[in-house]
């Protein structure tokens, strides 16, 4: 096989695995706007403050100790205890649950009926707020962050391309979990939505407020609920972003890259999140490896939304997007 | 007792058309002209024009222009800091090709290169609506940002990749460059403003402002009742982005004086204006003025407060300053979601009874 497939394979598999990733913040979007039709800009600061909750708690940071030191000239900086993994993330999964308690309680309970642009920069003044919280919080140096993922080349796909092609591809390992949990994630998140009660209740608001809460539903439950799911999602986003790059502010970032994945997939569709992601990171890395030297590089940070602008073009709702029919 | 239009006959077409049919707006009017060209530009120093006034009024610009798209046309763009980066690059290539151009020029002209490019990025709002438009015109945003990036020829070939305002006069007093004194910043910017600003009200209030509105609250009613919008949109698009550009070209020229575009332009700034025109009232002018000076005088109060006051280390102040930032805009949603537009309306209202409101 000519060298230059080789290598576009093997882009195109990492940018599967790139996509995937993203797929995991645009899934927190869909859920939430799916719910309760905000466009929650703060996704990816949730899935920083996640991160960054879980690292200190990981390694028993003390909070807020770069103001108690700023204001009682203390010298604070760590407890001394170091958690293990999955305790960690037990308790910031937790701490998100609250952060959703509290989210609805002072924010959404009071917006609404208003109109989505009033709740989209509700949600951008919340995406600074948890940025300057988490970083007063947790102090903004960049942190790494372990719960034992795998890291490192993958041995085994390398061996097994290069048996086959006589060139061994290079995937990372963490980008293998990645997709494995986030294909569960979407298999788990289905499941609750389609059998349980609450996961009715959740498709009910969805189709309609005013029907869900005249037969009783409680919309403040489901935006609770919904909340606390995104807040989930976010921390499983933002360990896999924060394992690979670790824990930044430019974690916060990457729910611009699930912008476009969002329009590609459709607003309201959860498969739409996942094939979108899955595009969206080919097609860029794509572009990257045959279009990006020739006009200068970094093409990545634009290709993803002229993509999905043109595609939109012809078709305005997205891929899974619903049909959109207007009336006077 | 001063703000009614009680007493007040009209007696031409002209008297009844005029922009403020209030004696006490007009008043307030000329008031606001006096103090800002007559009072400022004499008593005006360094620090308050580069950290008060001269981005206020740069500012002011660009949430109006904002404010035509999103406010009066129902357009959200978030590609407003790209929008200003064409202008600012636009006016560097005219200021550096054309040394002789006079300034007033050059920036007006790299605000139509703008309004070319807006329509560009406008067309797909033909197709595309709502938060979908709102994330398609981060194309426009990334991409431009990318551009002025990537290919040499924009900031012409220096090697820092950044561009720097050559010094340009008007009336033999430099407007540009080094040796600006501070009174010509504020006097120029002040002037471009309000040229602008006048412009922008009677386009508002005229057949196309009209226009804008119908598409903004319903756009196929309006296409039913022979709106065109095409040209609507198009022409919202073209109006907004020359007020962005022209706000960029001077926030480039006579603010910062050098810039790199990712630094300048990035997609804080799209935010920052959008909060400006939402935070001070969407459709509305005096909005867009209440809303930028808003958010060019909270950080330099809680500058002031945080490190200054209490002695904070300037990082933990810049964190905390955006958690303040960030509850602000959430508070201010929840109280007035019209904005401070609204609340001076509501003043009016009052106004007009008083003192004696039954």
């Amino acid at each position: 096989m000519p060298e230059q497939l080789l290598y576009a394979m093997e882009v195109s598999l990492n940018g599967l695995m790139a996509g995937i990733m993203y797929a995991l913040v645009a899934l927190g979007f869909v859920l939430i706007f799916k719910a309760s039709g905000i466009f929650n800009y703060a996704q990816g600061v949730l899935a920083l403050f996640a991160a960054l909750t879980l690292v200190g708690l990981q390694q028993g940071q003390v909070p807020f100790a770069h103001v108690i030191n700023a204001i009682f000239g203390t010298d604070l900086h760590h407890f001394g205890w170091q958690l293990p993994g999955l305790v960690a993330i037990a308790l910031t999964a937790l701490v998100m649950v609250g952060l959703a308690i509290l989210i609805e309680r002072l924010i959404l309970k009071h917006l609404v009926n208003q109109a989505p642009i009033i709740l989209f920069m509700a949600t951008i003044g919340l995406a600074y707020f948890l940025e300057g919280l988490g970083d007063v919080m947790w102090g903004a140096d960049i942190k790494k962050l372990d719960v034992g993922l795998p890291q490192g080349i993958s041995e085994m796909i390398d061996t097994f391309t290069f048996n086959l092609f006589g060139y061994g591809f290079f995937i990372d390992r963490l980008d293998i979990v990645a997709a494995v949990v986030a294909t569960a994630l979407v298999a788990a998140l289905t499941a609750f939505s389609q059998y349980t009660k609450y996961g009715r209740a959740l498709r009910a608001v969805a189709d309609d407020h005013q029907a869900a809460l005249s037969v009783g539903i409680s919309l403040r439950f489901v935006w609770v609920l919904v909340w606390s799911i995104a807040g989930f999602v976010a921390l499983v986003a933002g360990i896999m972003w924060g394992s690979k790059s670790g824990v930044q502010f430019s974690l916060s970032l990457i729910a611009l890259k699930a912008l476009p994945v969002l329009m590609l997939g459709g607003f309201t569709s959860i498969p739409g999140a996942i094939v979108g992601g899955l595009i969206i990171g080919m097609g860029e890395k794509l572009f990257e490896f045959f279009a990006g030297p020739m006009i200068g590089g970094a093409t990545e940070n634009w290709f993803a939304y002229v993509l999905a602008l043109v595609f939109l073009v012809f078709r305005p709702q997205g891929l899974f997007g619903e049909r959109i029919i207007e009336r006077v | 007792m001063f703000y009614r239009e009680a007493g007040e006959f009209k007696t031409s077409y002209v008297d009844d058309s005029q922009t403020f049919p209030i004696k006490f707006d007009r008043m307030r009017y000329y008031a606001v002209l006096v103090i800002g060209f007559g009072i400022i530009p004499f008593v005006i120093n360094d620090y308050w024009a580069n950290a008060v006034f001269v981005p206020f009024l740069i500012y002011a610009i660009a949430a109006i222009g904002l404010n035509i798209l999103t406010g009066y046309c129902g357009q959200v763009s978030l590609g407003t800091g790209g929008f200003m980066a064409v202008g600012a690059y636009a006016c560097y290539k005219l200021m550096t090709a054309f040394p002789g151009m006079p300034i007033l020029v050059d920036v007006l002209l790299a605000g139509a290169v703008t309004a070319g490019v807006g329509v560009l990025f406008g067309l797909p709002s033909l197709r595309i609506k709502g938060f979908y438009l709102a994330v398609a015109t981060l194309a426009a945003q990334f991409f431009l940002v990318w551009l002025f990036n990537k290919v040499p020829w924009f900031y012409n070939y220096s090697a820092s990749g950044q561009i720097t305002a050559p010094e340009r006069t008007m009336f033999g007093i430099a407007v540009t460059g080094a040796n600006t004194p501070a009174w010509a910043k504020y006097l120029f910017c002040a002037v471009v403003l309000f040229l602008l600003a006048w412009l922008a009200r009677n386009l508002t209030r005229g057949t196309v402002g009209r226009k804008w509105m119908a598409i903004r609250d319903m756009d196929i009613a309006a296409e039913i009742i022979g709106v065109n919008p095409l040209t609507t949109k198009l022409s919202a698009f073209a109006v907004s982005s020359f007020f962005i550009g022209v706000a960029g070209a001077l926030f480039f020229a006579v603010y910062l004086g050098a810039a790199e575009v990712g630094e300048a332009f990035g997609i804080q700034k799209s935010f920052l204006i959008l909060f400006m025109v939402i935070i001070g009232g969407l459709g509305s002018l005096f909005g867009s003025f209440a809303g930028a000076a808003f958010l060019v005088l909270l950080p330099v109060l809680l500058k002031n407060v945080l490190v200054e006051g209490m002695g904070w280390p300037t990082d933990l102040a810049a964190h905390v300053e955006l958690m303040i930032v960030g509850a602000l805009i959430i508070v201010f949603l929840i109280l007035e979601p019209h904005g401070l537009a609204q609340l001076w309306r509501v003043a009016k209202e009052k106004l007009r009874l008083w003192p004696f409101p039954h």
